[in-house]
C-alpha cells in the first residue's frame, strides 16, 4: 500500500494511487446479475479528470462544498475524487433520508454544488421544500434522455465541454484541514455535522490496514452506505491506496448479494448485524435441508474446523473442510466486519466456526468511525475488540462494576461540530471525545459495550435514532406537552438489544388520553420511515421541567418519570 | 388490464402466503412492517417475491418511504 504518512490530503493519496496501479482494476459495479460497470485505475482517473476540470471551470475552489447523494455506485466515487483533486470539501449526505431531510441538511452544510442520482433528485424537485435549495449547480446521473432536471445538469455530460482541456492540477490541502462534513444526525433541527479533516481520514486509514490489510487483487464488496464515514473508509479509500478493488451492487436484495459472492470473489465485506443475521438465516435454513446422514457429517467437519481455529483463522483448512460453504461465499473471503450496533456473539460464533471469521467492532463518525475492532489473536465473540493502534480509549467515571462511558483519545477523533461550538464543548472535553456509551475493559484489553448513556436508540440496522429528530412529527397532538425518550434512557437497562423509544403525554388539567388522540399519534407515527417510529406512549401527569428558554429539561424529566413509573407503564401503540 | 384493486389484492394473498399470516389479517392500508413485524432486509425478499408474480423489475429505491400495501400497489402498477 502506499506511505500515507507522505501525503497531506486524500486527494493527493488518491491522486498517488490511480497512478501506481494504472492497470489493476478498482471498480466493479454490478445491478442484480448484469455488470455495469468495471474500471481500471486509470479508467477512473480518465472520468474523473475531466469532471474535476468542469467543476473548478464552473466556480469550484478549494474550500468549496460539494454534496453527494446517491446509492452505491462508481460515479460516487468518482465524483468524490473530483471534489477532492479540486481542494473541496465532500458532504456525503444519506440518501435513505426524506427529501426534507435531505435539503435541510443541504442549508445547514451550506453546499454550493449537488452531485444527485435522478431519482433522488426527482424526489427532492416534487417536495415542497424544494424552493429552499441553495445548491448554485446540480449534477444529476442517470437521467432519463426526455427528463426534466428543474435547472440541474446532466452529470454524464456536464465534462464534455471540458474535455479538450488539460487536466487541472490538484489542489494542495493541509492535514488539518476539513475533508468531509459527515451527518451523524440532527435532521429534526439540530443538525450534527461531523467536520472530519484529511488528518482523521488519513490516520484512520493507517490505523485500520495494520490490522487488516489490502493489496491488489483483493475485492471489497461495498453495501453499507457510502455515505457513512465506515463505507467511505473500507469501501473507498483503504482499498484505493492499496490498489485493491470495490465492488459496488445497486440492489440490495439478499439473493443478488449471495451470488455477487462467488461471481466475484469477494475477499472482504462489512455488514450490520441485519444482514449478518439474514445470511445465517439462509445458512441454517440450508443445513436444516441436508438429509440426516449428511448433517451429521457436517457437524462433525464444523467441530473439526473449531477446534484447529482455536488460535487463529486458518482460511486454507477451513476451505478444504468445509468446501460447499466456502464454495457459496466465493472461496477467496477472508473475513467478514459486522458493527454499527450490537451483534449476537452466537451469530458470530456461527460464522467464526464455518471459518468464516467476522471481525466486530465498534466505533461512531465522531470518532473517526472505528474505535476498537476484534483481531482474531484469538477469535473474541463477546466482546468490540481492542483500541485500534493510536488511539487512546478509556472510561470514564467507571462504577465499582469498571462500567462508565467510552471517551477517545487520537488524532482520528473529528476537529468538530459544524457551526455548533455548544455541542462541540459538550462531546469533546479536555481532547477526549465522549461517545454517550457505557462500557468496561476486561483483562486482555478488549471492550465490552453495556449499553448507554444518551438519549438515543441503534436498530439491528444500524441506524442511529435521536429522540429529537422525529419529535416535530407530534407537533400539533392535542397534548398541553410531549416529549420522546429512548426507553433505555429513562429506564438504564445493562443491554444494547430490543431498544425503543417512548412518548411521553402530558394532557391538558381534565383531559385523559383518549382514543383520539393515540388514533392521531398512530397516524403520525406512521409518517415515520418504519425504524425511526415511537413503540409505545406512557401518560405523565405532571408539568415538564423547562429551561429559561423553554426548552424541556430532558435529563431531569426522564429522572422525575424513572423515580415515579416503572418500564411497566408503558402502553403499546 | 390489471386494475389498482386488483394488483391490491394480489399484493395481499402473496404478502399472507410469503409471511404465513391469513390473508384476511391484512388490509390495503396496513403498515406492512408493523402488522408483519418485519424489517426492511424481509421486505426487500417480499419485493422479490412480488417481481416474479408481475414480471416486472422493481428497484430497491421503488420501496422508499414505502410502508404501506397500497402505495406499494401503485408503484406496481405504474410498471406494469
Amino acid at each position: 500500500m502506499l506511505d500515507l504518512s507522505k501525503f497531506n490530503s486524500l486527494g493527493e493519496a488518491l491522486r498517488s494511487a490511480l497512478d501506481t496501479w494504472p492497470g489493476e482494476i478498482c471498480l466493479i459495479e454490478a445491478d442484480r446479475d448484469r455488470e455495469n460497470a468495471r474500471l481500471t485505475y486509470r479508467q477512473f482517473k480518465e472520468l474523473a479528470l475531466p469532471l474535476a476540470r468542469a467543476l473548478i471551470d464552473a466556480g469550484f475552489r478549494p474550500g468549496s462544498r460539494a454534496a453527494i447523494l446517491m446509492t452505491n455506485q462508481s460515479k460516487w466515487l468518482i465524483s468524490a475524487y473530483a471534489i477532492f483533486h479540486g481542494g473541496g470539501i465532500l458532504v456525503p449526505l444519506d440518501y435513505k433520508l426524506t427529501p426534507a431531510e435531505q435539503l435541510q441538511l443541504l442549508a445547514h452544510s451550506r453546499a454550493e454544488f449537488l452531485i444527485v442520482e435522478y431519482h433522488l433528485w426527482r424526489a427532492i424537485t416534487q417536495s415542497p421544500e424544494f424552493k429552499k435549495l441553495a445548491a448554485r449547480i446540480v449534477l444529476v446521473t442517470e437521467a432519463p434522455a426526455k427528463a426534466d432536471l428543474a435547472g440541474a445538469q446532466r452529470w454524464e455530460s456536464f465534462s464534455d465541454a471540458a474535455s479538450g482541456s488539460p487536466p487541472p492540477a490538484i489542489v494542495p490541502r493541509r492535514r488539518e484541514d476539513p475533508a468531509c462534513i459527515v451527518y451523524s444526525s440532527g435532521t429534526g433541527g439540530r443538525p450534527k455535522g461531523c467536520v472530519l479533516t484529511h488528518e482523521n481520514y488519513l490516520e484512520q486509514c493507517i490505523a485500520l490496514t495494520a490490522l487488516y490489510p489490502f493489496w491488489p487483487g483483493v475485492r471489497y464488496f461495498s453495501i453499507l452506505p457510502t455515505n457513512h464515514a465506515i463505507d467511505f473508509m473500507v469501501g473507498f479509500f483503504g482499498p484505493f491506496v492499496c490498489g485493491a478493488a470495490v465492488v459496488h451492487l445497486r440492489t440490495l436484495r439478499p439473493e443478488f448479494i449471495r451470488e455477487a459472492f462467488p461471481r466475484y470473489r469477494i475477499t472482504y465485506m462489512t455488514l450490520v448485524p441485519a444482514v449478518l443475521k439474514s445470511l445465517e438465516r439462509g445458512l441454517r435454513q440450508r443445513f436444516d435441508e441436508l438429509p440426516k446422514s449428511k448433517r451429521r457429517m457436517l457437524d462433525a467437519l464444523i467441530a473439526a474446523n473449531r477446534s484447529l481455529t482455536r488460535r487463529r483463522p486458518r482460511p486454507k483448512i477451513s476451505r478444504l473442510l468445509l468446501p460447499q460453504v466456502h464454495k457459496a461465499f466465493g472461496g477467496a473471503l477472508l473475513a467478514l466486519f459486522v458493527g454499527g450496533a450490537f451483534t449476537e456473539p452466537s451469530t458470530l460464533q456461527f460464522f467464526y466456526d464455518l471459518g468464516i471469521p467476522v471481525g466486530n467492532g465498534y466505533g461512531c463518525t465522531e470518532a473517526g468511525t472505528t474505535i476498537t475492532l476484534n483481531d482474531f489473536k484469538p477469535f473474541r465473540a463477546d466482546t468490540v475488540g481492542k483500541p485500534l493502534p493510536g488511539l487512546q480509549v478509556r472510561i470514564a467515571q467507571p462504577g465499582p462494576d469498571g462500567i462508565g462511558e467510552v471517551a477517545v483519545r487520537g488524532k482520528t477523533v473529528m476537529s468538530h461540530y459544524l457551526d455548533d461550538p455548544e455541542m462541540t464543548a459538550e462531546t469533546i472535553v479536555d481532547g477526549w471525545l465522549l461517545t454517550g456509551d457505557l462500557g468496561r475493559f476486561d483483562s486482555s484489553g478488549h471492550l465490552q459495550l453495556f449499553g448507554r448513556k444518551k438519549n438515543m436508540i441503534v436498530t439491528e440496522e444500524g441506524k442511529n435514532i435521536y429522540p429529537e429528530d422525529i419529535e416535530n412529527t407530534f407537533d400539533g397532538i392535542a397534548v398541553k406537552e410531549y416529549c420522546v425518550f429512548a426507553a433505555n434512557f429513562l429506564w438504564p437497562a445493562r443491554t444494547m438489544v430490543g431498544e425503543h423509544l417512548v412518548l411521553v403525554l402530558h394532557p391538558e388539567p381534565g383531559q385523559s388520553i383518549s382514543p383520539e388522540l393515540i388514533a392521531d399519534v398512530a397516524a403520525r407515527n406512521r409518517r415515520l420511515l418504519n425504524y425511526k417510529r415511537v413503540s409505545s406512549y406512557l401518560a405523565w401527569d405532571r408539568d415538564f421541567p423547562l429551561t429559561a428558554s423553554m426548552k424541556i429539561k430532558r435529563g431531569e424529566l426522564a429522572g422525575q418519570i424513572r423515580q415515579a413509573l416503572a418500564r411497566e407503564a408503558v402502553v403499546p401503540l | 388490464m390489471t386494475t389498482l384493486d386488483k394488483t391490491t389484492e394480489q399484493i395481499l394473498q402473496l404478502a399472507a402466503d410469503h409471511f404465513q399470516v391469513p390473508r384476511a389479517s391484512l388490509q390495503p392500508g396496513d403498515d406492512f412492517f408493523k402488522k408483519l413485524g418485519i424489517n426492511s432486509l424481509q421486505a426487500l425478499d417480499l419485493l422479490t417475491r412480488l417481481e416474479q408474480h408481475f414480471r416486472i423489475e422493481l428497484p430497491d429505491y421503488e420501496l422508499q418511504g414505502v410502508s404501506d400495501f397500497r402505495t406499494l400497489a401503485e408503484r406496481i402498477q405504474s410498471r406494469l
